[in-house]
C-alpha cells in the first residue's frame, strides 16, 4: 500500500490535487463539489472513478468537456457501484496476467452516487458489491432529495421536509417517513469500514477517507451534502448549514469498523437545538406553524434518541 | 498462466458447452454473470475452467443480469476481454445496459440462449427475447447448432474488438434445442483458437493511469444525434466487410464457411422460407425432400440479425416469387418481427413478391417437417397465383380454432 498523504492545512489541502476541476455546471454553493474535492485530495494515489446518474454526473461530463482528470465512467442511475466493481475485477485479472500498463501502481476504485442512486434505485447493486467484497469505496452525496430531477422525495428525505412529491400543504406537513438508516444497513453487510462525514469537518473527513483507502474491501462513506436549491438556503451558507447539521447532531459524525465497532468522531462543544438547523432552511419553513409543532418535537426526540443509541454503541465497543 | 486443455478433433458438446469452450479459448479476462435457464451452463462451465486452472480471469457472480452487464461494462471500459451469457427475463433486465455498452463502444460478447418471455412463464426456446435488444446497437449473430455457437463466438470477438468497430456483439442460439442438445462439434486447439482472435488490444482503457478517460458522458441536442448517427453509420457500413473478412479467415483456417445470409437451393426457387435458429436446418431437409419431388423451393437463413443485411437478403430473394417469413417470436399485435424486417427489404427489391408470415414454435413448441411441408405448399400456391392465396399471418400448430389473420 502507498503511504498516506500528509496534509498540513486547509489551503494546501484544497489545492493539493486538481483531479476534479472547478469548471463544472453544479449550482453555486453545491456541497457535492466540495465533498468530491475532499475525497480526491485525500490521496495521491491513482483513481478509477464512477458516478451514478445524478447532479454530479450531469454537471461534470457534458460532452465535449469533462471535469475529471482521472479515469471516470458513468453507466446508469443505479449501477455506478457495479461499474467500479467491474473495473476492479479487470484490474485484478490484468495484474495477474501481467498486462497492466503501469504494474507498479495501485489505483483506488471509487463510486459516487446521490441518495436516490444509493438509498433507492441503486441499493441492490451496492448491496451486491459489498457482499462480494470488492476493493472499492462507495461515497453517497447525500442531499436527502432527488435534486437532479427537481426535488422529489427519496428514502433519505427526513420527516417534515417539503418536496415536490411530498409537498407541505394545507393539510400536510410534507414528508411523513423518517430517513432510511443507510449507515446501519451498510454496516450490517459486514463492511470493514463505514463512515459518515460532512464537508465542513474536513479534517475528520480526510482522516476517514484515508482510512477507507487504506482498508481492504468495500468501504461505505455517507457524506452530508447540503443542497442550496432544494434545501433552500443562500449559496454562500453551505458550510454554515453544514455546521448546524453536525452541531445539532442531526448529522452525527461517526464510523463503524468491521460492521460492529462504532466510534463517534465529533462531539459538538455546544449541542444546538434541532430547530435551529431546520429554521435555517426553506424546506422546513412550514414546520414552524403552530399546528406542526409536533413534527419539531418528534424531530428533536428522534435526534436525541439516535445520539443516545450511538453513544451506547460506542461504549459497548462491540 | 492458464493450462491448455486437450481437445479431440470432434467433441460431443451441446451449444452451451460449445459457447463456454470458446470463451475459455479466447481467455476471457472478466465474466460478470447471473445464471438463468437455459444459458446457465455457459457461466457454470466458465467457473469450472477457472476452478481447474484452464482460465486465470476473474469471475464476478453478481446479483442480477442488470448488474452482470453493468460489471461487464465497467470491466470492458477498464480494458480487457469480457463476456457473459443470458436468456429471456435476464436479457430483458439487461436491455437498459445493452444500450450503454454499445453507446460507449465496448466490445463485450453476450451469448444469448433464446427463450420465451413471461407471462406465462416458460423456460423454452423462442426468439422473443432477442428482439428486445434488436435496436440496442449490438451486432447479432445467429447460431443454428452447437458448431455454430462455437465458431461464431470467435468471429464475434474478432469483429467486435476490431478498433474500427468497437461494438458489442451477441451470439444467439435456441434454448434447449441447441443449448442442451449434444452434437459432434469440430474443435480447434487452444493456440489456433486464441490466435484467431489474438491478444486484446485496449483502447481508451481506464486502467491506463497516465491517460485518464471519461466514459459515458452526457450529450444533449447539440451532440447526441451525431453520436448515434456515427454508431449507426459504423454498423451499416463498416461491420459487414469486417464480418465477411472474419468469415473468410475462419474458412481458410477451418474449412467451415459462414455467410451473412445463408442461402440453400434458392437460385431457381419459386418459394422460400426465411428463418433463424434450429428451424433453418429442418427447412433444409424439407427443401431437399421437396426438391426430389420437383418442387422449386429453397431456404434463407439469417446469420446476422444486426446490422440487418438488407442488400444481401434482397440479392438472395432475386427471382423468388413467394416468401414465408417464419417467426419464432410473439407477434403481440403486429406481424412477426422477421416479417416486418423482411417487408422493408422486399418493398425495395423492385420485384413483386408475395410475403406471408408464419408464427411458430413459441415457448419451445416443435416446428415439424409436416408443418414445413404445409407452409411450402401454400407458398408454392402463392407463387403460382402471384398473390396471397392464404391468410397473411398464420399461427402454426396452436390448439383450438385455427388462428390466422388476413
Amino acid at each position: 500500500m502507498s503511504e498516506m498523504k500528509k496534509i498540513k492545512n486547509l489551503k494546501e489541502f484544497s489545492t493539493s490535487a486538481d483531479r476534479f476541476e472547478g469548471a463544472n455546471l453544479l449550482c453555486p454553493g453545491c456541497a457535492h463539489s466540495i465533498i468530491v474535492r475532499e475525497v480526491l485530495n485525500a490521496t495521491n494515489d491513482d483513481l478509477i472513478l464512477a458516478a451514478s446518474t445524478g447532479c454530479l454526473e450531469v454537471c461534470t461530463a457534458v460532452y465535449p468537456y469533462t471535469s475529471w482528470d482521472a479515469s471516470w465512467i458513468h453507466i446508469g442511475f443505479e449501477n455506478g457501484s457495479t461499474a467500479v466493481a467491474g473495473a476492479e475485477a479487470m484490474y485484478k485479472a490484468l495484474k495477474r496476467k501481467g498486462r497492466l500498463k503501469q504494474p507498479d501502481r495501485e489505483p483506488k476504485f471509487v463510486a459516487f452516487g446521490g441518495d436516490g442512486a444509493s438509498y433507492d434505485i441503486g441499493f441492490q447493486w451496492i448491496s451486491g458489491c459489498f457482499e462480494r467484497g470488492h476493493n472499492m469505496m462507495y461515497v453517497v452525496l447525500d442531499n436527502e432529495v432527488y435534486a437532479n430531477t427537481g426535488g422529489q422525495r427519496s428514502s433519505s428525505t427526513p420527516i417534515g421536509a417539503s418536496t415536490t412529491t411530498a409537498p407541505a400543504g394545507r393539510v400536510s406537513y410534507g414528508e411523513k417517513m423518517h430517513k432510511k438508516n443507510m449507515m446501519q444497513i451498510m454496516a450490517a453487510h459486514g463492511s470493514p469500514y463505514v463512515a459518515q462525514v460532512a464537508p465542513n469537518k474536513w479534517k475528520d473527513m480526510v482522516k476517514k477517507i484515508q482510512t477507507g483507502f487504506a482498508t481492504e474491501g468495500p468501504v461505505f462513506i455517507n457524506a452530508m451534502s447540503a443542497c442550496t436549491t432544494e434545501w433552500k438556503f443562500l449559496p454562500e451558507d453551505t458550510i454554515a448549514i453544514s455546521d448546524l447539521a453536525t452541531d445539532s447532531l442531526v448529522f452525527p459524525l461517526y464510523e463503524i469498523i468491521d460492521g460492529t465497532k462504532l466510534n463517534i468522531t465529533y462531539r459538538p462543544k455546544n449541542v444546538i437545538p434541532v430547530k435551529d438547523y431546520l429554521g435555517a432552511q426553506g424546506r422546513f419553513k412550514h414546520l414552524f406553524k403552530p399546528e406542526n409543532k409536533h413534527v419539531l418535537d418528534e424531530w428533536q426526540a428522534r435526534v436525541d434518541r439516535d445520539w443516545e443509541y450511538l453513544q451506547r454503541r460506542e461504549e459497548a465497543s462491540v | 498462466m492458464a493450462d491448455k486443455m486437450e481437445l479431440r478433433d470432434v467433441e460431443v458438446w451441446d451449444g452451451n458447452m460449445a459457447a463456454s469452450q470458446a470463451l475459455r479459448q479466447v481467455q476471457i479476462d472478466v465474466v460478470a454473470a447471473y445464471p438463468i435457464t437455459p444459458s446457465t451452463p455457459i457461466v457454470e462451465n466458465y467457473g469450472n475452467y477457472l476452478a481447474n486452472g484452464y482460465i486465470d480471469g476473474e469471475f464476478v457472480m453478481v446479483e442480477s443480469e442488470h448488474a452482470a452487464m453493468s460489471g461487464c461494462i465497467g470491466a470492458a471500459a477498464a480494458g480487457g476481454r469480457v463476456a457473459t451469457a443470458t436468456s429471456s427475463q435476464g436479457f430483458a433486465l439487461m436491455v437498459e445496459t445493452l444500450y450503454q455498452a454499445s453507446g460507449m463502444r465496448l466490445p463485450i460478447i453476450l451469448n444469448v440462449v433464446n427463450r420465451a418471455l413471461a407471462a406465462p412463464l416458460n423456460v423454452n426456446g423462442d426468439h422473443s427475447d432477442m428482439y428486445l435488444g434488436r435496436d440496442s446497437g449490438w451486432i447479432q449473430f445467429d447460431a443454428y447448432n452447437p458448431q455454430h455457437a462455437y465458431d461464431l463466438n470467435f468471429i464475434a470477438f474478432r469483429v467486435a474488438e476490431d478498433h474500427e468497430i468497437r461494438l458489442p456483439a451477441m451470439v444467439h442460439q435456441d434454448g434447449f434445442l441447441t443449448s442442451h442438445t449434444a452434437q459432434g462439434v469440430k474443435t480447434m486447439d487452444d493456440d489456433t483458437a486464441y490466435n484467431f482472435v489474438g491478444e486484446f488490444k485496449p483502447m481508451n482503457d481506464m486502467l491506463d493511469l497516465d491517460h485518464p478517460v471519461t466514459h459515458g458522458v452526457q450529450t444533449e441536442e447539440d451532440w447526441h444525434f451525431e453520436h448515434k448517427a456515427r454508431q449507426h453509420n459504423d454498423l451499416m457500413t463498416k461491420v459487414f466487410p469486417k464480418i465477411e473478412a472474419a468469415f473468410d479467415a475462419f474458412e481458410k483456417m477451418t474449412g467451415r464457411r459462414y455467410n451473412i445470409v445463408e442461402t440453400y437451393k434458392t437460385e431457381d426457387a419459386d418459394a422460400v422460407v426465411v428463418c433463424m435458429g434450429t428451424s433453418v436446418e429442418t427447412a433444409y431437409e424439407v427443401a431437399d425432400e421437396l426438391r426430389a419431388d420437383g418442387k422449386k423451393v429453397g431456404v434463407i437463413g439469417i446469420r446476422v440479425v444486426r446490422p440487418w443485411p438488407h442488400a444481401q437478403i434482397a440479392e438472395a430473394l432475386k427471382g423468388i416469387k413467394a416468401i414465408g417469413a417464419l417467426d419464432r417470436s410473439s407477434p403481440n399485435g403486429t406481424f412477426g418481427m422477421l416479417y416486418n424486417e423482411l417487408a422493408g427489404t422486399v418493398v425495395n427489391s423492385g420485384e413483386v413478391k408475395v410475403l406471408t408470415n408464419y408464427v411458430y414454435g413459441l415457448g419451445g413448441r416443435d416446428l415439424t417437417k409436416v408443418h414445413l411441408r404445409e407452409i411450402y405448399a401454400e407458398l408454392l400456391a402463392n407463387a403460382e397465383a402471384g398473390k396471397p392465396t392464404t391468410p397473411l399471418q398464420q399461427l402454426i400448430g396452436v390448439r383450438g380454432p385455427k388462428i390466422s389473420f388476413h
